[in-house]
């Protein structure tokens, strides 16, 4: 951005805002600030173009990606957002990125993993909590609950607090459940699958000295 | 309550054995063998593990009732205690884990969370392992202090004491049954009742 100075430290998270604005005038809906933190709403079309250029660009660089979460109001006019809060390392700035989506329509935003590899994880649990899907995610499956879980997704609102099922049921479906169905390669046997193996994980066995032929 | 335990007790084969000055020797020296060398599997999911660690420290020491063998493995396991909320996600765990040990076992629930769900009257909590495996003691607190799990232990020596060979049906492994509940569905709806604050939590708010 045309901002970019020489310390890029001087730059807070409010710069961030009006730089955001000026270069992406459709995709940025609004931004305020609570509580010092600066919140900017960006639409679900553009919000990975955003995304990336927080991360890459000079006078940016929010190279740490904090958390991804999603919060949905009890009033039902309101919007459930996705929340994106990201971090410069090197600039000790904070951001909040929102994508505001339709809580009756389809939840469905780009993955972020391309730009974040951190964003693994935490996608799929907003898409196990919250059932929004992250398109282009290599692996969207629940992380908290079982995988096979049928009860629907906990934190939104509709979802009752002891869950739509009664206690026997819920009890039948969970002693159902088999999680050595799902466990992963390296739960499962590492010799037998050490060449399917991604290699950054043959790297860190190699690392630990256990190196199969 | 009217809850009936799966399956019925072997009732024809309790009649045939009496009760008698050998068996009731031989009960006498497996049930104190038994009881004080209880190697527990500490199945601790919370903050009651931690307490359960101070117990096994050496302050409250319960190699003081011969449990100082921790069976990280079912296999060699006598006493299940499982220490802290279990979740659904873990039922099948603790099921397995249970199926694992090999008879003569017993199992402690130690907290509030283990016994009744405790404050986790929600959709991931399992309201009381009792609906998973059969449970000997209960432990109330929240969590217990290392007394508290003392006292439970020494509860189930008694109990362990308490037990006769001439009756079979005390080993007899309570299995999931077809239905695949370990309970009668009626009897888990009506242990997982809400109760306390949390009568007000209606299913559809």
């Amino acid at each position: 951005m045309s901002g970019a100075s020489a310390d890029p430290g001087l730059h807070t998270a409010a710069d961030t805002a009006v730089a955001l604005r000026a270069r992406f005038p459709e995709a940025v809906v609004r931004s305020h600030t609570v509580c010092g933190q600066v919140v900017v709403y960006v639409t679900n079309a553009g919000a990975h173009a955003v995304l990336e250029w927080l991360r890459d660009d000079v006078s940016q660089q929010f190279n740490y990606l904090t958390d991804i979460t999603c919060v949905e109001y009890r009033d039902p006019e309101r919007e459930l957002e996705v929340v994106y809060q990201l971090r410069s390392l090197d600039r000790k700035v904070d951001l909040r990125v929102k994508i505001p989506l339709n809580p009756d329509g389809p939840l469905e935003v780009r993955s972020v993993l391309d730009l974040w590899r951190g964003a693994d994880w935490l996608e799929r649990e907003a898409w196990d909590m919250f059932g929004v899907k992250f398109r282009g995610h290599p692996d969207l499956r629940r992380i908290l609950m079982w995988e096979g879980y049928a009860e629907g997704f906990p934190l939104r609102k509709s979802f009752p607090l002891r869950g739509h099922w009664s206690r026997a049921e819920q009890t039948r479906q969970a002693l159902e459940a088999n999680p050595e169905a799902y466990y992963s390669l390296e739960e499962l046997s590492i010799a037998e699958a050490y060449h399917e193996l991604p290699l950054d994980v043959r790297e860190r066995l190699a690392k630990a000295g256990k190196v199969l032929p | 309550m009217g809850l009936s335990p799966l399956p019925p007790p072997g009732a024809a084969t309790h009649e045939s054995i009496s009760p008698n000055w050998i068996t009731t020797r031989l009960d006498f020296l497996a049930n104190w063998g038994r009881a004080n060398s209880l190697w527990p599997m500490p199945f601790g999911t919370a903050c009651c593990a931690i307490e359960f660690m101070a117990t096994a420290a050496s302050r409250f020491d319960i190699a003081r009732f011969g449990m100082e063998r921790m069976s990280f493995s079912p296999r060699q396991a006598d006493v299940l205690i499982c220490a802290g909320r279990l979740p659904f996600k873990l039922a099948p765990v603790i099921r397995r884990i249970w199926d694992q040990m090999p008879q003569p076992k017993w199992a402690i629930s130690m907290g509030a969370c283990a016994s009744t769900g405790g404050i986790f009257d929600n959709y991931a909590m399992v309201q009381g392992i009792d609906t998973i495996i059969p449970v000997d003691v209960y432990v109330p607190g929240c969590p217990p202090r290392p007394e508290g799990l003392l006292y439970g232990i020494m509860l189930l020596q008694k109990k362990i004491m308490g037990e006769t060979m001439v009756d079979p049906s005390l080993r007899v492994e309570q299995l999931v049954g077809p239905d695949g509940l370990f309970r009668r569905p009626a009897d888990i709806d009506e242990i997982s009742e809400p109760f306390g604050n949390s009568v007000h939590q209606t299913r559809s708010a």
